[in-house]
């Protein structure tokens, strides 16, 4: 019933996104109608779906499903884990996020390398990423549940501090830095509303809604892609996947995020 | 006895551990430069060493998270209104049409941004309400709207503005804003422009 809906909603919303530039405020009042014409069912559930299939499918050079990854609450239990993110996990030595966990689990459980695992992140129209299905279908298992991202052991309380550094290192040439645009409550980009990311209220909100469907681009995409899109327009080079310097600054985020419900895979714009 | 001893150092080594990863402000900024080294590795070198390298107004704001202390913004307004250069014309307004198109456009400096012969933009809508027909704008900046109407053009004020775009930090240290002709992200030429724009008579920010 989804699979049906989706494109026809899809199709009409492409044609209502032909006039953002035109109207920006009719595109904010015609995304509030899609939230409500899509409140039995987000696009993003075809992600879920998809990211089901994968994560139960034998794949790789060991023919191994993901069912044997560890998320951090044992192998194989996927319900609740997305909420205990991003973690530390001593296999690694490491604080992961979902997507970095993912990768984590393609080589030690089905044998890809590391390069094929990450090989595609980001979809582009023609091509679907499969991490954005798996991280949404992991994400999904922890929907209603309270962000409880612990930041206990050393590594996570160390990644909170990178991250904090991260987030106000101003750099480049125009000086930016996130808190250039994330320091302060109520203000716009153009008419894009921008969230004060350490203040809980803020960033309860922002942070348990992704990864998301976003409409503008017509996919899923996640935390890992949202960062990488900011330092793009923070005219920075381009943030590696699931580097250490993007999970420090998640770490950031979900301190002040945690207590917030997850409602991912979430619908933006 | 054994059992007592050996959890008391099962205790014992926990604290140790949990000591040598506390880390120092010091060792912080440090591990947090290697994340940031290692995170931005692709690309351009010149583009690479640019964001690597902090320099000396970048460095502080990071530091005082953009609230120096009276010296140092003193420091920082010092150093950075040293670096204002004017046209060699000595003509500060240019054309307010071109100015406006400027303001709109955010072209440039992206790591997609191909096309080098392209002038940059300023995007100055991204931040600032500025001509009232762009119902688009945003608001980390102040409203630019009857910005000469209200302050008039004479040649202090065109000065005022052509440094405050030239490097906002000359005159408040910190500032959100980028230095857009210390950093030559906009050129001499196109920041008369947007003086223009803000304060021509016959921009429509001025009607």
């Amino acid at each position: 019933m989804i699979a049906m809906r989706v494109p026809l909603v899809a199709g009409a919303l492409a044609a209502a996104l032909s006039f953002v530039a035109a109207a920006q405020d009719e595109t904010q009042k015609g995304i509030e109608r899609y939230r409500e014409l899509l409140s039995e069912g987000n696009p993003a559930e075809l992600w879920e779906a998809r990211g089901e299939e994968l994560w139960k499918a034998k794949r790789g050079p060991k023919n191994a499903s993901l069912e044997q990854c560890d998320l951090g609450l044992g192998r194989g239990v996927v319900k609740g884990a997305f909420a205990q993110m991003p973690r530390y996990f001593p296999d690694t030595d490491r604080v992961q996020d979902v997507e970095s966990r993912i990768v984590t689990c393609m080589v030690a459980v089905q044998g890809f390398t590391p390069e094929e695992a990450m090989k595609n992140p980001f979809s582009t129209p023609d091509r679907p990423s499969d991490l954005e299905a798996l991280a949404s279908y992991v994400a999904a298992a922890s929907r209603g549940m309270k962000l409880d991202a612990p930041l206990r052991h050393p590594k996570e309380v160390e990644a909170f501090r990178v991250g904090e550094q991260l987030f106000y290192r101003r750099a480049g040439p125009h000086d930016f830095a996130c808190v250039s645009c994330h320091g302060e409550n109520g203000k716009r980009i153009r008419r894009q509303d921008l969230p004060k990311l350490n203040d809980p209220k803020e960033a309860r909100r922002i942070f348990t809604t992704w990864p998301a469907y976003r409409v503008s681009q017509g996919t899923v995409r996640t935390m890992q892609h949202r960062l990488y899109d900011c330092y793009w327009q923070m005219r920075h080079p381009q943030l590696s996947y699931v580097s250490e310097a993007s999970i420090g600054l998640m770490v950031y985020m979900a301190k002040y995020a945690n207590g917030g419900t997850i409602n991912a895979p979430g619908l933006k714009r | 006895m054994h059992m007592r001893t050996a959890l008391l150092l099962i205790v014992a080594v926990g604290l140790a551990a949990g000591c040598a990863t506390r880390l120092s402000d010091d060792e912080t900024r440090q591990r947090a430069e290697h994340a940031f080294r290692e995170g931005f590795a692709k690309g351009n070198p010149a583009v690479l060493a640019r964001v690597q390298q902090q320099d000396e107004a970048q460095a502080l704001c990071s530091q005082y998270h953009n609230e120096p202390t009276g010296d140092v913004a003193g420091r920082i307004e010092q150093s950075q209104t040293a670096t204002i250069r004017f046209p060699a014309s000595g003509k500060l307004m240019g054309d307010w049409r071109r100015g406006e198109k400027i303001a709109q456009d955010g072209y440039g400096m992206r790591f997609t941004d191909r096309d080098t012969k392209r002038p940059n933009g300023g995007n100055c809508y991204n931040c600032h309400q500025i001509a009232p027909q762009e119902i688009s704008f945003g608001t980390v900046g102040p409203s630019l709207f009857r910005f000469g109407k209200l302050r008039g053009n004479g040649e202090t004020v065109q000065k005022y503005v052509y440094g405050k775009i030239y490097n906002p930090q000359a005159t408040v240290a910190c500032s959100n804003m980028p230095r857009f002709g210390h950093n030559a992200v906009l050129s001499e030429e196109q920041i008369t422009h947007l003086v223009a724009l803000l304060l021509d008579p016959d921009s429509p920010v001025n009607k």
